[in-house]
């Protein structure tokens, strides 16, 4: 998997391509925990992701459990088979896909 | 084309995802499967093989995966020699939850038995044998 970063100001956007797996999992969940200080929006933009697993979805609700507290999180360009594991596991509820 | 079986053996390292993966993609390449069979089945492999690396104890993992050409159906069948282990017994999480309540356990194998067409779990002997059944298309 890769990541892209890129920070203005007080929004970040990361963009992640290919797998967001159990092996990959880690490698984004070290750029949120205590990276995002000062940030009040974080922007996935999953264009690229072909795929994402538990441990991916992990990852994503402790990067939205931070962004509740300090502004909020959107994820960009989903496709049809990840909005489907969102719904699936009533992560819809908890993200904001836009 | 005829009924198709291959298999598998691997150590339990998550590095050893991506062999289980590419495996498993290049032998049902041909069927053509549709991109959402695919991610679903890579996604199984994700979770099913992280939790025999995790949990098992055991040092290896055999893949078995069978193809049914009849019904363009795969069946991946996970065999470890592992503690004895059900993941299917385990309870569903909550999907309802808000974020600060979610439990982070479980949801592998829920996502599991949520997008194949069938799932069981034996234990023979000294084995764990977890079978997965997804149709292609």
């Amino acid at each position: 998997m890769q990541i892209k970063k890129n920070i203005e100001g007080s929004v970040e956007s990361i963009a992640l391509e290919g797998r967001l797996d159990t092996v990959t999992a880690p490698l984004l969940e070290s750029e949120i925990q205590g990276k995002l200080d000062g940030i009040t929006e974080l922007q996935l933009d999953f264009a690229k992701l072909a795929y994402i697993s538990s441990a991916g979805l992990r990852v994503l609700l402790s990067a939205q459990k931070i962004m509740n507290k300090q502004g909020k999180m959107v994820i960009k360009n989903v496709c049809a088979e990840i909005k489907e594991i969102f719904e699936m596991t009533g992560f819809s509820d908890i993200l904001t896909v836009v | 084309m005829q009924n198709l079986e291959k298999e598998i053996i691997v150590d339990s390292k998550l590095e050893n995802i991506e062999t289980l993966t590419h495996f498993v993609e290049s032998a049902l390449e041909p069927y053509d499967p549709s991109p959402k069979a695919m991610m679903q089945i890579s996604v199984a492999i994700d979770e099913l093989f992280s939790n025999v690396v995790r949990y098992s104890g055991s040092s290896n993992m055999k893949l078995i995966l069978n193809v049914n050409e009849d019904v363009l159906t795969a069946t991946l069948t996970f065999i470890d020699e592992g503690i004895e282990y059900d993941p299917l017994a385990k309870k569903d999480p909550d999907v309802k939850l808000p974020a600060e309540d979610r439990e982070i356990g479980g949801l592998g194998i829920f996502l599991v038995k949520k997008t194949m067409d069938g799932v069981e779990y034996k234990r023979d002997g000294q084995q764990n044998i977890l079978k997965v059944v997804k149709k292609l298309k």
